[in-house]
């Protein structure tokens, strides 16, 4: 069997004597990981570019099906390792939606306070590079400091501080360590005025605000029929977030704004308004944070894991909103301890997609600056 | 927003036999079963009617159905002989803010099932995905090849449930 590299009809590309073909990456430091772009040019202007993924596929949806149910929660924490609280979160959820089964009040709230703590996390991660991609270093140093305390409080509640095997089907794995509320508040106090040091620093410096502003413009309309969703579809301007608009867990008991680019530099849907959704994302989310603290039930976290799972014959799509967008499941069961075919819906793979239409007809050094402002994670896009 | 019923009962309407049946009752959500071949149809159709304008293609993804016959090998392993394949589509409206479950169904040994990537473009790497490890063949796909496995794997497609590891992969032993 061969596989041509094109042969569509749409995409065909008009062949110029000028033309050029450059390949950016597999190992390229601003690609986030191992991912190849294949750029058409002409000139310094793209035409077209191509990615080529699947460099890290490890088939996680094959291994799935080799694995009891719990067995599966470890394996969902290596897909988008920056964010794997929320991997998890989406995995619960969809698994106890399949079971029919309610967790305890206590184990949806420190849920959605994990998730909660890694959406600030993970978000750090993206602005931190972002910045340090187009050529500003000192805000990838801050965040890294700020994301490294949350790290901290992870390590304190589960013993990891990447993959945390933390959230399990109907509950959790350990209670919180008795200082959690504490030292998370104390988190919370110091890292507000550190939102304001991120802005005064990158947010609204003039050499950013010239790199990112109109470039990589997103229509919304483009945006919702390739399925884009999280902080790049909230850049385009809409209020579309599945933690008000499809709620789940106990999200509908907080009250919190959605984010939506408004085009303050520039045009609604551009790089900036991508960057500008995610750090007031990360206010949100201490927002969030802090009632839930407030509200913090008592209860046994472990009381509603089933000691053996074995769903109905049936199936479900469930979906969190994840840092990068709907992370969905798409699970069915045959009735075994199995499940007979797990499908992840990543959002970075979906966003990827985008990619050729963001950057045709800007210059090569805007690349950098729009692939940033997708913020993939490479072991999601894969999987 | 309208319920599965109510969507079934107008496209039943407008396409006949295309539109197979709506399973309700399946935990923990109902789906349609539609005619493969018919799929772009319906799927256009669901896009641009007024009152359904399903703007968005959430998910789709193959699966291996496993129902045909097994066949035991020589080596202890088995093939599936006969049986389908089928493509699961999860739709909602970012608008209307309902949402859909469409699953068509196609033989094992010739699966073909139009695509729909030109309606949605976020089905385009989707289908890519599908057809990489299921090996499901999308008509009138505008770009239809391998996306996570290597362009050079010859293997065959590996979440079929007869899959098998292959001894080597150019030249090199797997696992190695």
């Amino acid at each position: 069997m061969s596989f041509e590299t094109n042969k569509s009809i749409e995409y065909k590309p008009v062949v110029k004597t000028e033309h050029m073909v450059l390949n950016m990456g597999p190992q390229h430091p601003s690609t986030h990981g191992v991912l190849r772009l294949e750029l058409e040019l002409e000139g310094e202007i793209i035409t077209r570019v191509i990615p080529h993924i699947g460099y890290l596929h490890r088939c996680f949806e094959k291994h799935a099906e080799a694995m009891t149910y719990p067995q599966v929660v470890p394996y969902t924490d290596r897909m988008d390792y920056l964010a794997s609280m929320g991997n998890e979160f989406g995995y619960a959820v969809a698994v106890e939606r399949l079971l029919g089964i309610q967790v305890p009040e206590r184990v949806e709230y420190i849920r959605v306070i994990m998730a909660e703590l890694q959406r600030i996390a993970s978000h750090l991660v993206a602005l931190g590079t972002y910045g340090a991609d187009i050529g500003a270093m000192t805000p990838f140093l801050f965040c890294f400091r700020d994301r490294e305390m949350i790290l901290s409080l992870f390590e304190m509640t589960c013993g990891a501080r990447l993959l945390y095997n933390y959230i399990w089907v109907g509950g959790l794995s350990h209670d919180l360590h008795p200082d959690f509320v504490r030292k998370t508040r104390d988190f919370c106090t110091y890292f507000k005025p550190k939102i304001k040091e991120l802005n005064d620093l990158l947010t609204y410096n003039k050499i950013f605000i010239e790199r990112t502003a109109n470039v990589g413009v997103l229509p919304l309309d483009t945006a919702i029929n390739f399925g884009i969703s999280g902080p790049m579809l909230r850049g385009s301007g809409l209020k579309w977030d599945l933690r008000k608009d499809d709620p789940y867990s106990v999200y509908h008991k907080f009250d919190f704004n959605i984010p939506v680019g408004e085009g303050k530099v520039g045009t609604v849907g551009d790089c900036w308004d991508r960057y500008w959704v995610r750090v007031l994302e990360m206010e949100e989310s201490l927002k969030i944070i802090e009632q839930a603290l407030d509200q913090l039930p008592e209860g046994d976290v472990t009381s509603a894991i089933p000691k053996r799972i074995k769903p109905p014959i049936g199936q479900v799509y469930a979906r969190v909103e994840n840092p990068r967008g709907e992370l969905g499941y798409f699970i069915m069961s045959d009735g075994n301890v199995n499940p007979f075919r797990v499908k992840v819906r990543a959002p970075s793979f979906v966003n990827l997609g985008v990619m050729d239409v963001l950057c045709r007809g800007h210059m090569v050094a805007d690349i950098i600056a729009i692939l940033g402002s997708v913020d993939i994670v490479l072991g999601e896009v894969d999987r | 927003m309208k319920t599965a019923e109510e969507i079934f009962k107008i496209l039943k309407d407008k396409f006949g036999d295309a539109v197979i049946e709506l399973k309700t009752g399946v935990p923990v959500e109902s789906y349609m079963t539609v005619d493969p071949l018919k799929i772009d149809e319906v799927c256009l159709f669901l896009r641009d009617e007024p009152e359904l304008k399903f703007d968005n293609c959430m998910n789709l993804s193959g699966v291996d159905d496993a129902n045909g016959k097994k066949e035991a090998q020589p080596d202890g392993t088995s093939n599936i002989v006969g049986g389908t394949l089928s493509v699961v589509y999860h739709l909602e409206s970012v608008y209307l803010k309902h949402k859909l479950t469409l699953k068509v169904s196609t033989p094992r040994d010739n699966p073909q099932v139009k695509s729909v990537a030109e309606i949605w473009r976020s089905a385009d790497w989707n289908e890519r995905e599908a057809y990489d490890l299921f090996g499901i063949n999308f008509i009138n796909h505008p770009d239809l090849r391998r996306i996570l496995m290597p362009y050079d794997w010859e293997a065959g497609y590996p979440l079929r449930k007869d899959y098998k590891n292959p001894e080597f992969y150019q030249g090199m032993k797997v696992p190695y």
